[in-house]
């Protein structure tokens, strides 16, 4: 049923277990995420040690049907990129990663088959985190999500794939991947690798920011698939895939940037210049007042986009612009935020400028956290 | 729950309003665009067809039941004004009934005063030659008299001024009682005392008539007071009363970002069509890092309106769900007003020669939205605004 036929209402309205569900992620994100995204930037601590913390929030129990052990929630891009926001309010690398299982299992309850959500998806209803993540992203500097370059070719009963994936979250450890590749008649498809399997190499990388994602070059050089690795029934819908992950990483641009302004405020307002606060002075207070504008925009285009992927209307245009919108002024409120702290900005005491690095990802990053 | 859709009856009324726009404003765009200051008859049809745009903006907010999300009138003026400033924004802002006065008398009007001049055509003078942005500083003089108030000062920028048939008029009582003194009076065209003294030449919407007019012992009715005629002596009254006269801009304010989305979305369709004929389509396919520049910037244009028409949807809906939505009705503002005039402008640009030529309208477009950023309150204001709700400052602290 689309929006019109059910003659929804303007609404910016919150369900109350969307409300209650954002209570306790902002709460883990301050407690948990925020307190230790400096030490994981900083290489102190490792990610990996992190990730098992988010099992209590059970973000991949709760699309997963009852039958299959999940707790059968509708799967709900809207819900999901609150989460996705309000994590990534305390960090936006670790919640990169923390996801990262979810967006494996949306789009395997999105796109799969009934054998393969019955194969795969109780793997995460245990109770505790399963590394698992979509690879799509390409090292090229043309990049187009909409036509990558890895191949697959039918061979005996399976697939052989190559190609090089980047920039693929939990890249070392999971222990599920979902590569993207396009097939010889030119269409693309989506392969579940399991494991490690012959022929795959994961590379670690070292990149401007995003440390805390675990981010890792996948190489596939005439990896053996078997047939029952082809997502769905063959006919993977990339511009979908790529839209919901649109949502996805816009969401994770609202919460960072909201991280951005909520510190920015306090700091601003105390720091004081020729005998009053800085805010006291117009070219300061505007670009504090530009933040919270653009933020909003950012956040209502997400929205938007997500509940018409909710509600089963076209969303791809939406997804699209709000992508084109949030890269422009996430990037452009990192920058600010940085600016606004002056020479303490750029000096790693203050975690804006880990915001103005992990803030440059979201032109960037494609394929990743699917709503 | 969250929907950023149109209701239905918002989307019929859009789709109604967006055929009067194309079929019985645009034919008249250029005609009263060359012909400054003459009245546009044919948009009395118009007006009649959607029977004051603007009566129901600033309607008296009646509470709504607990727990229910309504989709009411303000956020039915917007999305007419998307459509109707798509048509043409100065011949809407030259229509009867689109006058500010109406939302005024809407807003704070008595049921006798509503009742005598709700329908009239109604039009604001606040500003001053030597008051802009800073409205608190009017110093127009109201002195009562008797039965009667007299009126003594200068207005400018009276949009509808020459052919309205009245006026809400901002004056103070004291000045040197500061904000608290300053009230609201509604003058009859015709009282003498009462003058249109100049219609400006103007950049754009020049199918709209802004007038200058000044009051030389201009006599009214006591009754022609809007709000209370009492001083509020403590700094919260003081405080209050100017905040009520203010709060008329809650209202009004996201009606104005609706132009800009308007005019805004026309230069953009008409950019589109103009660029499709030669090749240039958008698909919304590739990155836009991937794109010609031509595309990519397009892309972008559409993003920011689009993210622009979000937040003036959003303070509406505040507006008619009773939320206090001043922060956001300026925010709507800013972002609207400088996407509208960065869109317009920028589209004369792709489309070269043809969109500087008066052959198309594309030019007028950019003439027109300027002044969507500057009235009801210029992009700075709107800046100050946010500013101030966002750091929690007071006036006398950021200035």
């Amino acid at each position: 049923m689309t929006a019109n036929e059910a003659d929804l209402l303007f609404d910016l309205t919150l369900t109350d277990e969307q409300r209650m569900n954002r209570e306790s992620m902002q709460r883990f994100a301050a407690a948990e995420i925020a307190t230790l995204a400096k030490e994981v930037d900083a290489g102190e601590t490792p990610a990996a040690e992190f990730f098992p913390k988010t099992a209590e929030l059970g973000l991949t129990l709760l699309p997963i049907p009852e039958a299959l052990g999940g707790a059968g929630m509708d799967r709900s891009p809207v819900s999901n990129a609150l989460i996705l926001e309000d994590l990534a309010h305390g960090d936006m690398a670790l919640t990169l990663g923390s996801i990262s299982p979810l967006a494996f299992v949306n789009t395997v309850l999105d796109q799969g088959t009934d054998a393969q959500r019955e194969k795969y998806l109780p793997l995460f209803c245990s109770g505790e985190f399963k590394a698992a993540t979509t690879a799509l992203l390409e090292p090229r500097a043309t990049f187009e999500p909409s036509n990558p370059a890895a191949t697959a070719s039918a061979k005996g009963d399976g697939y052989v794939l190559s190609g090089t994936k980047s920039m693929v979250p939990l890249g070392l450890d999971a222990e599920l991947t979902l590569v993207i590749a396009g097939l010889e008649d030119g269409t693309y498809a989506a392969f579940i690798v399991e494991g490690t399997p012959q022929g795959m190499t994961r590379t670690a990388e070292a990149n401007m920011g995003l440390n805390g994602a675990q981010l890792a070059t996948l190489e596939f050089d005439n990896v053996l698939l078997p047939a029952a690795a082809l997502l769905g029934d063959g006919s993977f819908d990339l511009q979908r895939f790529n839209d919901l992950s649109r949502i996805g990483i816009c969401a994770l641009a609202v919460g960072t940037c909201q991280a951005v302004l909520d510190y920015v405020k306090p700091y601003c307002n105390e720091r004081v210049a020729f005998g009053e606060p800085i805010t006291n002075r117009q070219s300061v207070a505007f670009m504090i007042a530009d933040i919270a504008i653009e933020l909003e925009a950012m956040r209502l285009l997400t929205w938007r986009a997500a509940a018409r992927a909710e509600q089963g209307l076209d969303f791809h245009e939406h997804a699209y612009l709000a992508k084109v919108f949030c890269a422009e002024h996430a990037m452009k409120i990192g920058t600010d935020g940085v600016q606004l702290l002056g020479g303490h900005g750029f000096c790693r005491e203050h975690p804006v400028e880990m915001w103005y690095r992990n803030l440059r990802a979201i032109a960037t990053l494609e394929g990743v956290a699917s709503v | 729950m969250i929907n950023l859709e149109l209701s239905k009856k918002h989307e019929e009324t859009f789709g109604q309003v967006m055929m009067l726009a194309e079929h019985m404003m645009r034919p008249y765009s250029r005609k009263y665009d060359k012909e400054e200051h003459t009245y546009p008859k044919e948009m009395e049809e118009v007006a009649k067809l959607i029977g004051g745009a603007r009566s129901n903006i600033a309607g008296k907010r009646e509470p709504v039941p607990e727990g229910t999300i309504v989709n009411g009138g303000n956020m039915g003026a917007v999305v007419g004004l998307f459509g109707l400033c798509w048509g043409d924004v100065g011949l809407f802002l030259g229509m009867p009934g689109s006058g500010l006065g109406n939302a005024a008398i809407t807003a704070v009007g008595t049921p006798e005063q509503v009742a005598k001049y709700g329908s009239s055509y109604a039009a604001m003078c606040i500003t001053e030659p030597g008051t802009g942005s800073d409205s608190a500083n009017i110093s127009t003089t109201a002195v009562a008299d008797g039965d009667e108030w007299i009126l003594n000062g200068e207005k400018i920028y009276v949009t509808d001024g020459d052919r309205c048939d009245t006026l809400v008029v901002w004056a103070t009582l004291d000045k040197s009682l500061g904000k608290a003194a300053i009230k609201s009076f509604i003058v009859e065209k015709g009282t003498p005392g009462c003058e249109v003294t100049r219609l400006e030449h103007k950049l754009g919407i020049r199918a709209s008539d802004t007038a200058a007019i000044s009051f030389n012992d201009c006599r009214i009715p006591k009754a022609n007071i809007l709000g209370s005629a009492e001083v509020a002596t403590d700094a919260e009254g003081r405080k209050k009363a100017f905040g009520g006269v203010m709060q008329t801009f809650d209202n009004t304010r996201p009606p104005v970002a609706a132009m800009a989305i308007g005019v805004s979305r026309a230069a953009l369709d008409m950019s589109r069509e103009l660029l499709q004929a030669e090749g240039v389509e958008l698909k919304f396919d590739k990155k836009p890092g991937n794109l010609s520049a031509l595309e990519a910037e397009l892309c972008q244009m559409e993003a920011e309106w689009q993210g622009a028409r979000l937040l003036v949807l959003k303070a509406a809906w505040m507006a008619d769900n009773k939320m206090p939505n001043s922060m956001e009705a300026s925010m709507c503002k800013a972002k609207a007003g400088r996407v509208g005039n960065a869109i317009t402008l920028r589209c004369v640009a792709l489309c070269q020669s043809l969109g500087y030529s008066e052959a198309y309208l594309l030019e007028k477009f950019a003439r027109d939205s300027k002044i969507l950023d500057i009235f009801e309150g210029t992009q700075q204001i709107q800046q100050l605004i946010v500013a101030r709700r966002v750091l929690e400052k007071s006036s006398s602290e950021l200035k």
